[in-house]
């Protein structure tokens, strides 16, 4: 077999996999926690999608008349100094959020499985120098190397997609290497060998979709570790630059003195990110422990 | 083990060089130096002002004499000028380390006080009712960034005494400067804690499946001395490597976490030179940064070899 399969996973483990219900109603069952996780995150998803159906506010228009509004019937979680609805920049800041954490996500995996997988094919000296680069990176806490990596190419919203990106690059590339390391050594790339299959062939078509399911948990703690760079590097004002409504962006806008004025700006913003990155740590763990048997308790 | 130590130590310097490498050139990458800034400020550019400024320090150099002044300034403990306030940069950095040293360490103190129990407690009582509390706790923990947790520890403040605890440099008393630290500590300490316990548990689970514990069960041992006199024991090791890894996520913590309470720690001044774009003193500071995490891993890699007898290096 040489494809991750969802299927074979929840049977093994003793679903009724005949039909797709039966398989979404076991991983309920064996999973509360992370289908909780999944509904979070599906919530989420939607928000941001559905972002103008379900507002009344523009979340860029100010109106000096509301500002620092308290909470109301009007204004659900109140409205910030520049008199902009809270409740509508956190559903548009969804939008910002999780259109920079996933795409971060999803181009540092991507830059992570293709060095990963050039590093344990090649193996010599590139293997050698890549390990050696990515050592460096990853002795540099994740935080910083995103700041500085913010910092050297100045704020934009592609730049905080990159400078959050790069540093996950090392994490997924020595799981993927590892991964790969021991998978050209199976009987089945062996094969593939035999038949007369092309080395480029066999990377693309048996390691790679073999090192799928590492990758989908990894992926996934990812995201919500993405999700709170992202909010610190805004919060410090490096990351997702103005107008854009960023919920770490919020927070900095409102920080340590409205704590005492206007708690509302300060409460909800961080709610959205607790929430949203717990979802995608309670999905995660199900994940990890579905498609990852050596960790099964 | 000899040989071993040396090799290790020598990888840890060629780590080092290239994280040196790494920074000087991503910093170069910046558009705009602090002559830009400067100028910025003033609102108009005289080009012979700026290449005047630009030659005082040291910016019109080719970049590989810049690095070299830099490495070559770091051997004799020159850490170069702030651009910022024109003093020594190690006059800068020297008063700070202390400050975020503390916060460090009392959140360290804070996560394994808290996180390796916790962690014990939820294996032993695994798929119990207060497993999943302590599961989601942790997990909830991992999910707040530690600056809006900083935030909502300031919002109790506010609500229950009035004020915001103001960081000051001469605190009165000792319990005064420990309460002082504890706060903001404990607001990176329990995202900390979170990852201690998740270790905790997994490692407690994983010895308490082993053959040993059956043996010491079936000669009578009593379930307590079985926890922590066998399992626990055992389990702590590779709690201890992680941590090293648990030093840098402090580090990152410390960063925000500094910047809520207003503490001028180094953390919250890396932040600052990197807003003035002020090339020395981000260079030093991250270079300090690197320094401390690789040391405290090197130095937990032989404590490993040492507590651990099933590891041998070097044959």
């Amino acid at each position: 077999m040489s494809t991750l399969d969802f299927n074979a996973e929840l049977a093994a483990a003793g679903a009724n996999v005949h039909s797709r219900w039966g398989a979404v109603r076991f991983f309920v069952r064996r999973y509360p926690l992370g289908a909780i996780g999944a509904v979070i995150m599906a919530i989420f998803v939607l928000a941001a999608i559905f972002a103008p159906f379900l507002t009344v506010y523009d979340p860029l228009t100010t109106n000096a008349a509301v500002s620092l509004a308290k909470p109301s019937a009007g204004h659900w979680l109140g409205c910030d100094f520049m008199g902009r609805d809270v409740y509508s920049r956190i559903i548009y800041g969804a939008r910002i959020s999780l259109a920079v954490s996933v795409g971060s996500m999803l181009l540092g995996s991507s830059v992570g499985v293709a060095v990963g997988l050039l590093s344990g094919y090649l193996l010599g000296w590139f293997d050698l120098v890549t390990q050696r680069i990515l050592e460096m990176m990853q002795s540099l806490p994740l935080l910083v190397m995103a700041i500085i990596m913010a910092a050297a190419l100045g704020p934009s919203l592609h730049n905080t997609i990159l400078a959050i990106a790069i540093p996950l690059v090392p994490y997924v590339a020595r799981v993927i290497r590892a991964n790969t390391l021991s998978l050209r050594e199976q009987p089945f790339v062996e094969a593939a060998k035999a038949i007369g299959m092309s080395e480029t062939r066999i990377a693309l078509r048996h390691v790679l979709p073999n090192t799928l399911a590492p990758l989908i948990v990894l992926a996934t703690a990812q995201l919500g570790s993405t999700i709170l760079t992202e909010s610190s590097l805004s919060f410090l004002g490096l990351g997702v630059p103005e107008p854009h409504p960023s919920w770490g962006r919020m927070l900095s806008e409102s920080a340590a003195e409205y704590v005492r004025t206007a708690p509302w700006l300060v409460i909800f913003p961080g709610m959205a990110i607790s929430f949203v990155v717990f979802g995608t740590n309670l999905l995660g763990d199900a994940l990890r422990d579905l498609l990852d048997p050596r960790q099964r308790s | 083990m000899g040989a071993y130590v040396v090799r290790r130590f020598g990888l840890m310097v060629i780590t080092l060089f290239g994280i040196s490498v790494l920074i000087f050139v991503l910093l170069r990458l910046t558009p705009g130096n602090i002559a830009d800034i400067l100028f910025d400020a003033g609102g108009y550019v005289d080009p012979a002002d700026k290449a005047r400024i630009e030659q005082q320090l040291g910016l019109d150099k080719p970049i590989v004499l810049q690095y070299m002044d830099w490495i070559g300034g770091l051997a004799h403990g020159d850490l170069g000028f702030s651009y910022q306030t024109e003093k020594p940069a190690i006059d800068e950095i020297a008063p700070r380390i202390p400050i975020t040293a503390r916060l460090a360490v009392i959140a360290l103190t804070f996560s394994v006080l808290i996180g390796v129990p916790l962690g014990v407690i939820s294996a032993v009582k695994q798929n119990t009712i207060l497993d999943y509390f302590l599961r989601v706790l942790s997990l909830s923990g991992l999910s707040m960034p530690s600056f809006w947790l900083g935030l909502l520890i300031l919002m109790g403040f506010v609500a229950y005494f009035g004020t915001i605890p103001i960081y000051s440099d001469q605190p009165s008393g000792f319990w005064n400067t420990l309460l002082m630290y504890s706060v903001p500590a404990a607001a990176v300490g329990f995202r900390s804690s979170a990852l201690m316990m998740r270790l905790t548990r997994s490692s407690m689970l994983e010895v308490l499946r082993q053959d040993y514990i059956r043996t010491a069960r079936s000669k009578g041992a009593s379930e307590v001395a079985i926890n922590y006199y066998h399992a626990l024991k055992n389990a702590l090791l590779p709690v201890i490597t992680v941590i090293g890894i648990e030093a840098a996520f402090l580090l990152g913590g410390l960063i925000v976490t500094e910047t809520v309470f207003n503490i001028p720690g180094v953390a919250r001044f890396l932040v600052e030179a990197i807003r003035w774009r002020d090339y020395p003193m981000v260079q030093n500071l991250v270079m300090f940064i690197a320094v401390v995490v690789v040391t405290i891993n090197f130095i937990i890699d032989m404590l490993y070899a040492a507590v651990d007898p099933r590891i041998k290096y070097g044959n």
